[in-house]
């Protein structure tokens, strides 16, 4: 579960100051599905980060179970992202030299996993992801949905507590968007998994139980009883 | 996962590894090429001292000569204006000691007793100067007015009318020979001027042959005075039977003919002297102790180790040889230093064209140490191809110089003294010569260059190599280190 109480992030840009955040209170709960909408600029991106342990907020606290990530050293950080956090990302961010199995077990290199596990786990997400047929494509020789299907395999051959989706649909076309979407329900279904998306794409935001709007570092957010 | 990442991601970016690895290369190649003919030039300098020295000899003593006056002790030779029908040929040589003062042979006991000296003995060195000819009487031509035929000339005679004319022809005919005869101690036959010779014809003293009339010739000498085995060679009256002949390894022979120490001392009236005193020490890395040592205790002598002469050899040789460790040295590092900062400024390039993918693997969790092995790893990895490439370059220089053999001269500021040209024709009626101006003499020797590489190289190379893969690395590991993942992700958002 993920309590945020007073969170900021300022950023300088020259001589200014940004406000990111400007204060979130925020409960999500364990299995929760979050949409975090909003402008550009609004704070999205940056409160997936703090969601994420990949960056730190200037003051109030980020606590994932009971723990502020805010307090964290790096490594332990670095260790929280490995074992609990998945994440998918816009342009997918596969490494191009790796195949897609390879770059699903470069989410269990930090685990410690043996090779040889590492190679069963990652061909089991890759077939849940209906990728089994692709496993030693190079992400060029992949369309767009294939690449994005390698990353939701990526973050979740782990088993993770959370999945953090920054516009995982945002390079897609419309029929790549479904399925993605459907990809990702499945999983969080199926997993048990608090998932927390940041999109522009307001059919998507409609089909969500809460959505969190960002405007110039506050947040409002609202149940959805439709969906 | 770290050697598939590794192969891959060398191979996606094999022109930039190329660029990087040749860098390399070339520097590690001008390295080895360097190294190796700096090691040539010192052995074309320990061929060229062997030749002074011998192998075994670490050191000599030796007593400095003093300026000689201009008559002092120059040989005379005095010829007799014989009867008046003689024609006879005459001839007188002279022994003198060359170069040096002599030491009392009592002096290479004591130097052989000082301590770290492994062995010594001592060596004569002398200059023999023959000089052999015959006088022509004039003849006197009278004029044809006068009458009278051809009259040999003489003084004037008598009569009352004395015959007019004049003397023409006569005069002399001198030739001079002068050679150089070393003395040496047949006793000790692994030390002295003679190991700088193999024996290629005959034999070499016997132990027992401590004042036999024997005598090795060198081979030069014994090719121009067409010597062979068996053959005489006279010496101041003495006749010696040539038993060996010697030939250098490298270069100039120590003497002309090598004969047994007392026989050297007798023909110079040098009882019990020497002139240079070979010494091996104990310890090879100890020379300059026993060196400083026996300059103390011995005073009034000269200690030359190879260090000194070395410092002695000019010519083409000398200029190689500061070329390669000056100019080559230079080179070699600066092209070093330019190969390292071009792999690293590539490689830290490199890293700052993969931010996301390194931002991504630290968002998965990939510690910042993982993230920095794997970009060293890369960059070692390119180092060690530029090693490889570096070693067969250098390989390949290295054979080149060794198959071209450039010939390099040098020449040693011998610390011998050596015969000053005659002086002129004696004139008729008997006269001198001058005697041995004392002079420095020069050695000239041509030696052939070769580039040997040493293993040590190759290890230096393969360390370079290293060096440079982590010197790269150290630039890109930094960068990729200090990524934080919320950076490096927003950077490409």
């Amino acid at each position: 579960m993920y309590e945020l109480r007073g969170t900021t992030k300022q950023y300088r840009r020259g001589k200014k100051t940004v406000d990111a955040l400007a204060g979130i209170d925020l409960t999500i709960a364990d299995g929760d599905r979050l949409v975090i909408q909003g402008p550009t600029g609004g704070g999205k991106s940056t409160l997936l980060q703090m969601l994420g342990g990949l960056d730190r907020p200037t003051s109030g606290s980020v606590e994932l179970d009971g723990t502020d990530l805010a307090g964290l050293s790096e490594s332990r950080l670095t260790k929280v992202r490995s074992e609990n956090i998945g994440f998918v990302f816009q342009s997918f961010n596969l490494i191009p030299t790796l195949t897609a199995q390879e770059n699903v077990e470069t989410a269990l290199v930090p685990l410690k996993v043996k090779a040889r596990e590492r190679r069963e786990r990652a061909a089991a997400a890759l077939e849940s992801v209906g990728l089994a047929e692709r496993l030693g494509h190079l992400p060029a020789e992949l369309s767009g949905g294939q690449q994005q299907r390698v990353a939701i395999a990526r973050a979740l051959v782990k088993q993770p507590k959370v999945l953090l989706a920054d516009e995982p649909t945002g390079n897609l076309d419309e029929s790549m968007r479904d399925e993605i979407m459907d990809v990702l329900d499945t999983m969080w279904k199926e997993h048990g998994l608090t998932f927390v998306m940041v999109t522009h794409d307001s059919s998507i935001a409609g089909k969500a139980p809460r959505v969190a709007t960002l405007r110039k570092g506050r947040i409002t957010v609202k149940e959805n009883v439709n969906s | 996962m770290f050697f598939t990442y590794l192969r891959r991601e060398l191979r996606r970016r094999r022109k930039a590894a190329l660029v990087v690895a040749s860098g390399l290369a070339l520097g590690i190649a001008l390295v080895i090429v360097v190294s190796s003919v700096s090691s040539g030039m010192e052995k074309a300098q320990g061929k060229v001292l062997q030749s002074l020295y011998g192998l075994g000899t670490d050191m000599t003593v030796t007593k400095a000569a003093q300026a000689q006056s201009a008559t002092g002790e120059r040989p005379r030779f005095q010829f007799d204006a014989r009867g008046s029908d003689s024609d006879e040929e005459q001839s007188s040589d002279r022994v003198m000691v060359q170069g040096f003062q002599t030491l009392a042979s009592s002096t290479v006991t004591k130097v052989g007793a000082q301590k770290g000296v492994s062995d010594a003995v001592g060596g004569l060195s002398l200059q023999v100067v023959k000089v052999s000819g015959q006088f022509r009487r004039g003849e006197f031509q009278q004029d044809q007015q006068q009458g009278g035929g051809n009259q040999q000339g003489g003084g004037p005679g008598g009569g009352q009318q004395s015959p007019q004319g004049r003397v023409e022809g006569g005069g002399a005919d001198f030739d001079v020979n002068s050679y150089s005869v070393y003395g040496t101690d047949v006793t000790e036959p692994d030390l002295g001027p003679l190991t700088s010779s193999k024996i290629t014809s005959g034999r070499t003293f016997k132990t027992s042959e401590t004042n036999a009339k024997v005598v090795v010739a060198d081979s030069s000498y014994a090719k121009e005075k067409k010597l062979a085995l068996g053959d005489t060679v006279t010496v101041k009256g003495v006749k010696y039977e040539v038993i060996g002949i010697a030939t250098p390894d490298s270069g100039d022979a120590a003497a002309n003919l090598y004969i047994p120490l007392k026989q050297a001392q007798t023909l110079s009236d040098s009882k019990d002297k020497v002139t240079t005193i070979y010494v091996k020490a104990s310890d090879s890395q100890q020379i300059d102790t026993v060196k400083s040592t026996i300059g103390k205790n011995i005073s009034g002598t000269t200690v030359t180790t190879s260090a000194d002469l070395a410092d002695t050899v000019s010519g083409s040789l000398s200029t190689a040889s500061d070329l390669a460790s000056n100019v080559g040295r230079w080179l070699s590092v600066a092209v070093l230093v330019a190969a390292f900062l071009v792999a690293g400024l590539l490689t830290s390039s490199a890293v700052s064209r993969r931010v996301r993918e390194f931002g991504t693997l630290k968002a998965l969790g990939w510690k910042s140490g993982r993230v920095t092995r794997q970009v060293v790893g890369e960059a070692v990895v390119n180092g060690l191809v530029g090693g490889v490439l570096g070693i067969a370059l250098g390989l390949g220089g290295a054979y080149a110089v060794t198959a071209v053999s450039p010939t390099l001269q040098a020449e040693l500021g011998s610390t011998g003294g050596g015969l000053g040209g005659p002086g002129g024709g004696a004139g008729p009626g008997g006269g001198g010569m001058g005697g041995p101006a004392r002079q420095t003499a020069s050695k000239a020797l041509d030696v052939a260059l070769t580039a040997p590489v040493a293993l040590d190289t190759i290890a230096i190379a393969v360390g370079l190599a290293v060096a440079g893969g982590l010197v790269a690395g150290a630039f890109g590991g930094w960068r990729a280190a200090r990524l934080r993942p919320a950076d490096a992700l927003r950077r490409v958002e």
